[in-house]
């Protein structure tokens, strides 16, 4: 399938990306390099195959994937804020939204 | 006493013939030496580390310590409480985690030191270190040629003897790759064998922490520590670790061991291929049986890959937007500006191309084609080893189809670098353990190693091969170049 340059600009937008000009040059390039190559999945027979998004599930899992929702220690505010680029007031501070 | 053996220096520290601060002071005289020109470490405190060592010192008086003093190079996507962690991008250059990887608490119950961060591909994305946002970590053998990757400064910080132990991290083959390009054994485990708490998220259904060493007998010292359920981690497996030494005792005569015939095809490097032969030759003379196998779906491997691997990196790298933690693009116009320019400053081109590639075949009309397919081949590449293990305790293969390449030789075609991927990403998809062990080196003196896989769990089973084989074929290496 052939990808347009509008359609890059598109799936950037999607991504909170931005490209320059040449960047997007070489990119359109080598998106469609890489979509060519995975197209191939479509030679292969699926019908009837289910999906594997985990390969580790134990039969007994649902034990142990769910627990008691309970409150347990967690890190202090001023810690999570530490990291932040911008905080006030114990919150993480941006620019205007409205 | 040297920096190669974890079990030497563990013995010695615990029976105080050498002190853990001793011990921290040779490695980090050797990164000093080395790392300059290797590039192995992004972040190295050796105020802190000196300082641990002596609280590793203190507590052994008061009994012995399973990793008592051992140096432990960390890849630098794995958490580590107030020592920076950039994952190798300028988007977390400053972050300093306020809390430990599960992998890291269990270490540092166990005795061992963080040595320091090891570089790796920014977000782990690259099978050269070359994608670093700092610099590029070179090959000990030879310095114009690439570590190997994304865990190419783990590897380097054992193979160059800054540490005996290393943990790397693995997608799709980002600790096999390097290990057998730096002659270092690499264990990739079952995935949900060791917690992902504090890993940093690339592809979640396919991330496992892995360890590095130089001899199979210190990967199983390394995987026993880090190993087992872990609460914060729901994808840990709630199954006992099993003592991979007393399997390591058991004999390997007798084993049935497959050779699947879609991993000695085109592509692959005439060199490499006779000196994979040899090393599976050698396996015959410990007694086990070689069968001739087939994984027929192999050859969808890289695309199924590149389809799960970017979907669901597009989805876990959207956690960097300039508010929480890490870079925020100066004086922005507005929120979505904040967002675009932070993330197109901060990221690197190919955490951008694999964001993008993702970002596509999740998309609206595309999920089913692309996502939806590649997990149902995803079962098929899974069914192919549960048949192959049906007839065999485990499978030999090259780890890569060449030796270790030269710098800048694959930047300019990712499709070329992804294509260096194919012996490893089938192990990821099917959740299987796989690790490299030194088989031999080039003409040109270049390590290769040798691809051990085996059913889920069996971490037991290739430990027991891979020492076996290490024991009784030692591999003779060249000096370093540093």
């Amino acid at each position: 399938m052939a990808i347009t340059r509008e359609e890059v600009l598109k799936i950037a937008d999607l991504a909170k990306l931005r490209f320059s000009e040449e960047e997007l040059d070489t990119f359109v390039v080598q998106f469609q390099h890489i979509l060519d190559y995975i197209e191939q999945l479509k030679q292969v027979d699926v019908e009837n195959v289910p999906p594997t998004s985990h390969v580790s599930l134990t039969p007994d899992f649902e034990k142990h994937m769910f627990r008691e929702d309970e409150v347990q220690p967690s890190l202090p505010v001023e810690e999570s804020l530490a990291d932040a680029p911008d905080h006030g007031s114990g919150h993480f501070r941006v620019p205007k939204v409205i | 006493m040297n920096l190669r053996d974890a079990h030497q220096i563990r013995d010695a520290v615990n029976s105080g013939e050498i002190t853990a601060k001793e011990v921290a002071a040779m490695a980090l005289r050797r990164i000093e030496e080395a790392n300059r020109k290797l590039g192995a470490f992004i972040t190295c405190d050796s105020e802190k580390v000196l300082e641990r060592s002596g609280e590793i010192d203190r507590k052994v008086k008061n009994g012995r310590l399973p990793l008592a003093g051992v140096p432990v190079a960390v890849k630098d996507n794995i958490c580590t409480r107030n020592l920076r962690t950039t994952c190798g991008s300028r988007i977390l250059e400053n972050y300093v985690p306020p809390y430990n990887a599960t992998v890291i608490e269990r270490l540092e119950e166990a005795g061992a030191v963080i040595i320091g961060k090891a570089n790796c591909d920014e977000f782990a994305m690259g099978s050269s270190t070359e994608n670093s946002a700092f610099h590029p970590t070179r090959n000990p053998y030879d310095l114009d040629r690439v570590s190997g990757g994304s865990s190419g400064g783990s590897a380097v910080a054992v193979a160059a003897e800054m540490a005996p132990l290393a943990l790397g991290s693995e997608t799709g083959g980002s600790v096999r790759q390097p290990a057998s390009f730096c002659n270092v054994v690499g264990l990739k485990p079952s995935y949900g064998r060791v917690s992902r708490y504090g890993l940093v998220a690339f592809a979640s259904s396919l991330d496992c922490i892995s360890p590095i060493a130089r001899n199979p007998r210190d990967v199983a010292l390394l995987l026993t520590y880090i190993a087992g359920r872990d609460r914060r981690d729901s994808t840990s497996v709630p199954l006992p670790v099993p003592d991979y030494f007393a399997e390591m005792s058991k004999p390997v005569r007798g084993m049935r061991l497959g050779i699947p015939r879609e991993f000695f095809g085109e592509g692959l490097d005439p060199e490499v291929k006779s000196i994979i032969e040899t090393g599976i030759r050698n396996t015959e003379s410990l007694g086990c049986e070689l069968v001739e196998i087939s994984l027929p779906h192999t050859k969808y491997a890289i695309a199924d890959y590149y389809i799960i691997a970017p979907a669901e990196a597009s989805s876990n790298l959207a956690r960097y937007d300039g508010v929480k933690y890490g870079f925020r693009v100066p004086d922005p116009a507005d929120l979505q500006d904040m967002y675009r320019r932070t993330r197109s400053m901060g990221f690197g081109a190919e955490v951008k191309r694999r964001i993008m590639i993702g970002t596509y075949a999740l998309s609206s009309g595309y999920y089913e084609a692309y996502y939806g397919r590649a997990m149902r081949v995803r079962t098929l590449i899974k069914q192919d080893y549960d048949r192959a293990f049906e007839k065999v305790d485990a499978l030999l293969s090259p780890v890569s189809p060449t030796p270790a390449f030269r710098l800048g030789e694959k930047m300019s075609d990712p499709l070329a670098m992804y294509l260096s991927d194919i012996y490893t990403v089938t192990a990821n998809l099917a959740g299987i353990p796989s690790l490299s062990v030194p088989c031999g080196f080039t003409k040109g003196g270049l390590p290769v190693g040798l691809q051990m896989l085996a059913n889920q769990f069996e971490e037991g089973t290739l430990l027991r091969l891979a020492d076996a084989y290490a024991r009784a074929c030692p591999v003779d290496a060249p000096p370093l170049k540093i």
